[in-house]
């Protein structure tokens, strides 16, 4: 009995070693656990993680390299995470756990095939002018502030939509679909650019 | 035994006539120049199309107007045509661009559709943009005045 005492007055107050070992173990647990996570989604936010899918590879991928993001004169190019993953941590975090859903429809195999991807397309594309126009374009003004914009170097035609549509309150997305990955068929969205219903 | 002798001959005779076709066919020349299959082509010069600019004039009547800017990356399919989503009567006031003309709208038997005809469909048939190059051939094509002094 007296050694089962001991043992529970031991318990009760503790010495100062147990605790200070306590609090650096769970320091180190902690840095160790929070880089590894950090680390871990670092990894999933690089393109060949999006192209060792190939419905990303076969598809939006290889369209992506006809476009001016990928291959242009002064050779600064976007990836895949820099248009569709935010930098700030929290809506890094959100879009992350959206991402749970494309897993369940890579399971399901959704658009395994090119034709069952144009059959997705509108709807997805849409999903992300949606999402973008709701964000005020945020992860383009992440490299195009329009404050940083200089009118006078740009081409005739661009000088003029711009300080119209900066003045009309618009945001990137409202006029630059299509820019980065082949348009769905536009029937529904702007049935005046499309010869017959587009099919 | 005779047989395949004359055979041969002519077949000699055959293939000699046909290369001097072949000679023949040496003196016509490409505009980018004459290199063999299997040598590397001319040195390509690339040709700098011009960046936007104000409408060009036309130099004859019914002449397709040109496209005074530039068109890289602009898809014409069946999903969508890059032009008319400025160009289209929809969409021409707010992109501040030349509306496509009306006969676009009209099939071969020149009936009036509601939206651009497939004929008319893929612009680039007749609408190009412009390079500052040298002419292939030199003429000494003038607009008439009734068109532009």
């Amino acid at each position: 009995m007296s050694k089962i005492n001991t043992i529970l007055e031991k318990l009760k107050q503790p010495s100062a070693a147990s605790l200070g070992s306590l609090l650096i173990g769970g320091f180190v647990a902690g840095v160790i656990f929070w880089g590894g996570f950090n680390t871990a989604m670092e990894a999933t936010n690089t393109e060949s993680f999006c192209i060792s899918c190939h419905e990303m590879r076969v598809n939006v991928y290889e369209e992506y390299k006809d476009t001016i993001h990928y291959s242009n004169r002064t050779g600064v190019r976007a990836t895949c995470p820099d248009c569709h993953v935010p930098k700030e941590w929290v809506h890094k975090i959100v879009r992350k756990i959206q991402a749970s859903n494309e897993l369940i429809h890579k399971a399901l195999g959704s658009i395994d095939t090119p034709e069952k991807f144009e059959a997705k397309r509108l709807k997805l594309a849409q999903n992300v002018w949606r999402t973008m126009k709701k964000t005020d374009s945020r992860e383009c003004r992440n490299c195009h502030d329009f404050e940083s914009m200089d009118y006078t170097s740009q081409q005739r035609r661009a000088m003029k939509r711009h300080s119209k549509g900066f003045d009309e309150g618009k945001t990137c997305i409202d006029c630059h679909k299509g820019i980065a990955h082949s348009l769905p068929v536009m029937y529904e969205v702007d049935p005046s650019s499309v010869v017959g219903d587009g099919k | 035994m005779k047989k395949p002798f004359v055979m041969g001959i002519l077949l000699a005779l055959g293939v000699m006539g046909g290369m001097s076709q072949v000679y023949a066919a040496d003196q016509v020349k490409s505009l980018r120049g004459a290199s063999d299959l299997d040598a590397p082509s001319n040195k390509v010069v690339i040709k700098k199309i011009q960046q936007g600019r104000e409408p060009i004039e036309r130099d004859y009547v019914q002449q397709p107007p040109l496209i005074p800017h530039k068109i890289a990356g602009y898809k014409i399919n069946l999903k969508v045509n890059k032009c008319l989503t400025c160009h289209s009567w929809a969409n021409y006031k707010e992109a501040g661009a030349t509306k496509i003309s009306q006969t676009h709208f009209s099939d071969r038997e020149m009936s009036v559709h509601a939206n651009v005809a497939a004929r008319r469909y893929f612009c680039t048939q007749c609408h190009v943009p412009q390079a500052d190059t040298k002419p292939l051939v030199e003429n000494t094509f003038q607009p008439v005045e009734t068109i532009r002094r």
